[in-house]
């Protein structure tokens, strides 16, 4: 297919930014995952042992944080919440059925990537602020026990939460096809965007 | 320290192996510390450190007593000072700090690293250096507030209860080096029999409450003490009244595991259902027809 055949969805310096977070993302959950549970410990020896996992995993939360913000800002305004989302949600069962053909025409969004776009920014938020609380080498004595205790809870809990998130986001592009190219090349077929992001759709072409 | 075979394991941190048990009649041992004779000299802090091969560094005073200041990855043990006023009387507390050897261990239910922490089925709680990946996990565990991680090598480090001594029949440094012989060590149940007598003496000289500090909420523990006070441990430098494991440390390392990991199973499990049976979400050809209509004019 021609280049003109196409829909242009996101720009190069977008995806650089969202390959970042996703990469930080996965090294993250993985080098997590080893200390959290004792039967995912093996998940070290991916990371040069244990304790490189310790000492690199808060430096990726860093990359993740930074990178994360820079997708917040360049997307939020699009991910703000409107009445055909509420719409969209309350059929969310024709949706995952694959029936979304009486459903309310959706701008470049619809309400699942919205509350991924929100749950994530939430989470990584939390998880960056209780990931340097429990971050000793270097903030070990800015904080009591107790707040350490918390954070330790809070770390783990967020990481669960962004981690489930995360196989949401991830299996929605598997499963709904011509997704990924969106991210890997950086445009989508008039078929999927006349499909599933119709109004932003007719403003990309100028025809409301 | 490295493992030591004539010892049995009883808990291993992060670990689900079971431990050995073919030999059932392991004595469980305990130090026991009568705060009541202790003079505060300190000999069992410099044999700690002697024993130990280890070297505080000289710090700064605080104008009291305490020196250091607090326990540091070297100085597994110090003395604390407390002077306690009541009336007109004035005692002076002093208080051998270090691990407790807690019979439940909140180092060890904390340390995500396999075998970093091990309990011995005589009750000696021990960080296995090589083991340890400096996370300090095991210093969020311990209601005693016991673990100091190393600025050096980023490793954890605490009283031993010179486990290399035990496992060879000897008493621990300190309650070898202690003068007034504050310290005794040998089979837990023979220390409770010698606190009792302790005890009787302390009551018959006027100190009512004395006790001994064995507390439940860890299961008891292997270090005891002899406390003219018992009512109040808190007294004694804000030794602990009740210690418990924080239920946070409770949540994070109990529940919390099984239920997570069954819920990114499950999302891993949904996920591959609803694609094996709704199959893919494809865009029709008539989808491809409007769109290719709506782009109307720049149709290739
Ligand atoms: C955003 C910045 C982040 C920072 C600064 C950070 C920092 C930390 C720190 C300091 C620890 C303790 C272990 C260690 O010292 O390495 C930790 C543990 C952990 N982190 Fe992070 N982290 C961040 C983000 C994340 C993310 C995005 C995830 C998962 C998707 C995650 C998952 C975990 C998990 C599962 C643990 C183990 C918790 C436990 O043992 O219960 N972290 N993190
Ligand atoms: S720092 Fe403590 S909790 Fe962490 S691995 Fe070492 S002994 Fe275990
Ligand atoms: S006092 Fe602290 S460090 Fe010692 S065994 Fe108990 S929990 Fe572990």
């Amino acid at each position: 297919m021609s280049e003109n055949n196409v829909v242009s969805r996101y720009t190069t310096a977008a995806r650089i930014n969202h390959w970042i977070t996703a990469v930080s993302l996965i090294l993250l959950a993985l080098s997590g995952m080893a200390l959290f549970h004792p039967s995912l410990f093996f998940l070290t020896n991916l990371f040069g042992g244990g304790q490189m996992t310790r000492a690199v995993h808060p430096w990726i939360g860093v990359v993740l944080f930074f990178s994360f913000l820079g997708l917040f800002f360049r997307f939020f305004t699009l991910n703000l919440w409107n009445r055909d989302d509420t719409v969209w949600m309350k059929n969310l069962g024709a949706v995952i059925n694959d029936r979304e053909e009486g459903l309310p025409e959706l701008g470049k969004y619809n309400a699942g990537q919205k509350l991924v776009f929100w749950g994530q920014s939430i989470l990584i938020l939390l998880l960056f602020g209780s990931g340097l609380v429990l971050w000793d080498v270097y903030f070990e004595d800015y904080t009591n026990i107790d707040q350490k205790r918390l954070s330790a809870v809070v770390h783990a809990l967020c990481a669960i939460g962004a981690i489930l998130i995360w196989i949401v986001h991830v299996y929605a592009a598997i499963w709904v096809k011509g997704t990924l190219r969106a991210m890997t090349r950086g445009s989508v077929t008039r078929g999927w965007s006349w499909k599933h992001h119709r109004k932003w759709f007719r403003q990309e072409v100028g025809k409301p | 320290m490295a493992t030591l075979q004539s010892l049995d394991i009883r808990r291993r941190s992060a670990s689900n192996e079971a431990p050995p048990q073919i030999r059932q009649n392991a004595m469980e041992v305990a130090k026991l510390i009568d705060v009541s004779k202790c003079i505060g000299c300190k000999a069992c802090q410099a044999a700690c450190l002697e024993w130990n091969d280890l070297k505080q560094e000289i710090g700064y005073t605080d104008g009291t007593y305490n020196n250091p200041t607090d326990l540091t990855p070297a100085s597994w043990t110090v003395m604390r000072f407390t002077e306690y006023e009541h009336g007109d009387d004035l005692e002076w507390l002093i208080r051998k700090d270090g691990c407790m050897h807690c019979d439940d261990p909140g180092c060890l239910k904390a340390c995500p690293a396999p075998g970093a922490i091990v309990q011995y089925t005589n009750g000696i709680v021990d960080f296995v250096s090589e083991n340890c990946i400096g996370c300090g996990y095991c210093v969020k565990g311990c209601p005693f507030n016991i673990p100091r991680i190393s600025k050096v090598d980023r490793k954890a480090y605490k009283c031993t209860l010179c486990v290399d001594r035990v496992a060879v029949g000897q008493a621990p440094a300190c309650a070898k080096a202690c003068p007034t012989q504050a310290i005794y060590f040998g089979s837990k149940q023979d220390m409770i029999v010698h606190a009792e007598h302790r005890i009787t003496d302390l009551k018959s000289r006027g100190f009512k409450n004395a006790g001994l500090y064995n507390p439940p909420g860890v299961g008891g523990t292997h270090v005891m003490y002899v406390l003219h006070h018992a009512d109040r441990p808190s007294l004694y430098a804000g030794l602990p009244d009740d210690p418990k494991i924080s239920p946070m440390v409770g949540l994070w390392k109990g529940v919390m595991k099984p239920i997570s990991l069954a819920a990114i199973a499950f999302a891993g499990v949904f996920g591959f259902l609803h694609y094996i049976t709704k199959g893919p979400n494809e865009v029709s050809e008539a989808d491809q027809r409007k769109g290719d209509e709506l782009a109307g004019g720049k149709k290739s």
